[in-house]
């Protein structure tokens, strides 16, 4: 299957997944010029973290106009699925492909720090090969962290199960103390209503080497890996 | 300069001295002119022979500084020093105060510091791997000082994070001198294939002069004249002298600045950080031989109506000016294009030694361009010790009544804001993008992996300025040597330096003293343990209403693992370990953190450093952890013992506790647990390698003694026998963890 790591002006995470992919994980992989709409050869695609356009207007509004992003229903109609960490998180939500917007952290300032997650399902191409409930190490670093959405969309989101990640403490109990940037109900990664585009504040890239304390976020990669094996719904071809 | 006719006043003694220069000085200019300059002309002296760009009271001092070394591939002169890395490999690093700006305007002035260092080491063709800041500030009790803390971190975490640079560590350090005059230097440190290192070159007579980044603005004129005064009442009415930071453009540039040199069409870069256009357009030839004109009116400006005096002289940031190779202008307008960046021909490379500026129309400055960058004045100003100095050495700290209880003292030094953790400063900052970071801020090093090698690189910043106050000599090689004993800590063997020379005013001779004195240790330091000074930054004046900082040189190293997975980290892991203390038992409380923390003083002599005792203890301690005996190795600097242990308790991932029995040698216990000395490090001892570390320490010839074991949840410590401190774990942790937030918020 073939991985693409969309690069905006501002990007920085896509060295880190393009390494992760290609070098961890032996797997296809190119970069995705923010300016190119050309994703036919694409079977993934990732939006990593950094401050697109610097972020200067609000986090990822302005990438989540660009070319490429424009280009995403088109490659999600035809089976794709998309991976956004970070400013992609807030760019997917800022294109309306996810519920919910990323603001401010609560604390005022920008966090970068190990944090624990609570799998709470495990039936999306991006989480099929985890556990439920198990707990993730995975560092976060971001300064509009802070998931917000209204009470009706949230229920939806419960409902549906579209609540992938939450923050807990190591021993996966959901507290306050464990919430790093004051996330409605500790949300750290939601999908869509098809399953098909996951978004998430903490960087799976840098948790994929033991050397760098951990390889959780590896699960992410070989669930997917997985799922377009086995359902035969990769495009490549 | 015949024919030119521009509107410009004319130029009088008087506007020369409103500008920084003397009246010696001034005269200077119109003997090598020939004539009277014009206010364009002015300008780029002014900027150019000022302290912070002409190093005219520091150069007499500085050619004491071993700058040489087998691997070292660009020593002091560049934007950046180089060290070889081996294959194929090389390490681009250096330096910068930031220190004016950031007193003016804490968030920018500090962000900008990082912004231009970023620049010199990119323009050396290294991509950035890891920046480390080293900030002083006065006691965080003043409002003042806690605002200033906020804004300076959230600068360099704004700048730093938008980037995409891991930052790996530094220090923060407090003493009431800093209150009018805080520090802020800011390290990088980059990767460059070691073939193709750039350099601030204008060669090729003929080639295409290129302007590129951003456009400029009236922002910055005057930083660097603005960097070699002192400061009175008024330094915030000098907001404007300073720059305002845009780090995503700065990506920009990065991306498209190494995406252009791997093409091999650029013949040489600078940064245009201070005098910006003024000091690029006249080092770049100077360093080749050559000449350069400019035409003014086509550089990208975001302001109407620009003078060239302003033009010249704007530090706006994010800017480079590239010296292309004829033919391949093309190439590097599509590049940056892409990067949607200015990329505009301004001028060309001359052959006659001569800076030429055109604006509409019209010359309005020609100047051999040596005149500028090679001819400023340099002084051998006079020097004396301070006044006092004396009074303060004779000063016994044990004369000082002793702590009833050593362990409320043990606490207390812990939740000092010098000593406790500094993570509220860190957490602020991105530390792991580009996932090479293999140890993390928090431990004596930094570390970053080399991918594709086996090597990783460890990284520190150091100065104790309580001792270089003291002792400026001593205390400054003592500096050299804690920063090169953090990196064999970690396992690294030391290769080079950058300092940062933060001193008062040059014109008293105290201070000057105080500078030489300071050179001169370091310069001992440096051939003792084979680490020369490959770069740095001198940053004179820093007084505010005559109230100079404290000495703080600044050092920056850097050294190499070359197995990434032989390296230590300063916290006891695992229950059953011997803890050894490696190195000479000489300590002093002079100037040490438990008569400042606890007794508000700085005063009493400094412990010997014997260098090559240094020297020989580092070796065995790297020699160690490359033979994979000890899981632990922590410097023991500030606040003695007590606290290297209990810090090697609880700064780990996982907290342990330690019991500890030390000989009873007639030495009072606070001198036994607070007293500090160089070559002193805790090290915990795998149990089954006990034989073989006695050995090798045996080899190497080191003083070095068993002093107790990991384990169990509480820090006990005994001196001949008798219970002198315990404590629990819990209690040690959060005094330590929780002492700089409570200072600070």
């Amino acid at each position: 299957m073939n991985f693409g790591v969309v690069v905006f002006p501002g990007t920085w995470s896509d060295c880190d997944f393009h390494y992760v992919i290609g070098e961890v994980l032996h797997q296809p992989v190119r970069y995705v010029w923010h300016r190119d709409a050309n994703l036919a050869d694409l079977d993934c695609l990732i939006l990593p973290g950094g401050f697109s356009y610097g972020d200067y207007l609000r986090a990822g509004a302005i990438a989540g106009r660009s070319p490429v992003v424009e280009a995403l229903p088109e490659f999600l109609a035809r089976g794709g699925l998309i991976l956004g960490s970070c400013n992609g998180f807030q760019i997917l939500c800022e294109a309306k492909l996810l519920p919910g917007a990323l603001v401010r952290n609560e604390c005022l300032q920008y966090r970068c720090q190990s944090t624990h997650l609570l799998v709470e399902n495990t039936d999306t191409p991006f989480t099929r090969a985890m556990r439920p409930a198990q707990v993730l190490k995975m560092p976060i670093s971001h300064g509009e962290g802070r998931y917000v959405v209204d009470q009706a969309t949230l229920a939806d989101l419960r409902r549906n199960h579209q609540v992938v990640f939450r923050y807990c403490l190591p021993d996966g109990r959901l507290t306050r103390e464990a919430n790093p940037n004051g996330s409605l109900d500790n949300i750290a990664g939601v999908i869509n209503e098809e399953g098909t585009v996951l978004g998430l504040m903490p960087h799976p890239e840098r948790a994929a080497e033991s050397a760098l304390g951990g390889t959780d976020g590896t699960l992410i990669f070989t669930s997917l890996l997985g799922s377009l094996v086995e359902d035969g719904s990769f495009l490549k071809g | 300069m015949g024919g030119v006719t521009s509107a410009e006043p004319k130029v009088t003694v008087e506007l020369a001295l409103t500008h920084g220069l003397t009246a010696d000085e001034y005269d200077r200019i119109i003997h090598r002119l020939g004539r009277e300059p014009s206010l364009t002309e002015l300008g780029l002296f002014a900027s150019l022979w000022s302290e912070h760009c002409a190093y005219k009271h520091s150069r007499v001092f500085l050619r004491a500084l071993p700058t040489r070394g087998p691997h070292v591939l660009q020593g002091p002169g560049e934007n950046a020093g180089v060290v070889d890395l081996g294959d194929g490999l090389a390490l681009a690093f250096k330096i910068e105060s930031h220190n004016h700006p950031s007193f003016i305007e804490p968030f920018q002035g500090a962000a900008t510091g990082v912004g231009g260092i970023l620049r010199d080491v990119f323009t050396m063709g290294a991509r950035p791997v890891a920046v480390l800041d080293s900030l002083r500030f006065g006691p965080p009790t003043d409002a003042r000082t806690r605002r200033l803390i906020e804004g300076v971190v959230s600068g360099i975490a704004w700048y730093g994070n938008c980037f995409g640079v891991p930052n790996l560590g530094g220090e923060v350090g407090f003493a009431p001198e800093y209150a009018g005059n805080p520090l802020v230097n800011a390290m990088a440190v980059g990767l460059v294939d070691a073939r193709r290192v750039f350099r601030a070159r204008a060669d090729g007579v003929g080639n295409p002069v290129f302007y590129v980044g951003a456009k400029t603005g009236r922002d910055g004129i005057h930083g660097a004249t603005m960097a070699s005064a002192t400061f009175d009442e008024g330094a915030e009415e000098r907001r404007p002298t300073v720059q305002v930071g845009d780090p995503f453009t700065e990506k920009l540039l990065l991306e498209a600045c190494l995406e252009a040199m791997a093409t091999g069409a650029v013949v040489g870069i600078q940064d245009m950080g201070a005098a910006g256009l003024a000091c690029a357009c006249s080092e770049m030839p100077a360093r080749a031989g050559t000449g350069m004109e400019v035409e003014l009116d086509r550089v990208p400006q975001r302001e109407t109506g620009m003078t060239p005096y302003e033009i010249m002289l704007s530090e706006s940031q994010e800017r480079m000016l590239l010296v292309v190779a004829r033919g391949r202008e093309d190439e590097v307008r599509r590049i940056f294009g892409r990067w949607e960046l200015d990329a505009v021909e301004i001028g060309r490379v001359t052959d006659d030694g001569v800076l030429r500026v055109r604006h509409h129309g019209h010359l309005v400055a020609e100047v051999p361009v040596r005149a500028l960058a090679e001819e400023a004045p340099v002084y051998e100003k006079p020097t004396t010790p301070p006044a006092g100095l004396a009074e303060l050495l004779a000063f016994e700290p044990l004369s000082l009544p002793a702590p009833d209880d050593a362990g409320a003292a043990l606490l207390a030094v812990l939740a000092s804001p010098g000593v406790a953790s500094k993570e509220w400063v860190y957490r602020q900052y991105d530390q792991q993008v580009g996932t090479n970071s293999l140890v993390l801020p928090g431990s004596d090093a930094g570390v970053i992996r080399i991918k594709g090698t086996r090597k990783a690189v460890a990284l520190t910043t150091d100065c104790n300025a309580r001792f270089v106050s003291l002792d400026p000599r001593t205390g400054t090689a003592m500096a050299v040597a804690e920063a090169a004993r953090n990196l064999s800590a970690s396992g690294a063997r030391p290769l080079a330096l950058t300092d940062c020379l933060n001193f008062g005013s040059p014109e008293r001779p105290e201070i000057l003293w105080q500078f030489r004195e300071a050179v001169e240790g370091m310069a001992e330091a440096c051939r003792a343990l084979g680490v020369p000074v490959v770069g740095g930054n001198v940053s004179f004046y820093n007084e505010t209403l005559g109230q100079a900082i404290l000495p703080t040189p600044v050092v920056g190293m850097v050294g190499l693992i070359d197995d990434a997975g032989r390296r230590a980290t300063q916290w006891f892991a695992e229950p059953g370990d011997r803890v050894a203390l490696l190195g000479p038992d000489a300590v002093s409380l002079g100037g040490s953190e438990y008569l400042a923390a606890i007794h508000g003083r700085v005063a009493g002599r400094l412990a010997p450093l014997d260098l090559g005792l240094e020297r020989t203890v580092q070796e065995a301690c790297r020699a160690a952890i490359g033979a994979g005996l000890v899981r632990s190795a922590h410097d023991c600097a500030e606040g003695g013992l007590g606290v290297a242990v209990a810090e090697a308790c609880v700064s780990g991932p996982g907290p342990v506790g330690a019991e500890l029995d030390l000989p009873a040698d007639g030495r009072p216990a606070v001198l036994v647990l607070f007293g500090e000395g160089p070559s002193r490090l805790v090290v915990s001892v795998k149990p089954e390698a006990e034989r073989h570390w006695t050995e090798l320490m045996g080899e190497f010839g080191v003083p070095w003694r068993w002093i107790g074991r990991v384990g169990g949840d509480r820090l006990v410590a005994r001196i001949g026998g008798v219970p002198v401190i315990d404590l629990d774990l819990a209690t040690c942790g959060r005094a330590w963890r929780e002492g700089f937030a409570r200072h600070v918020s």
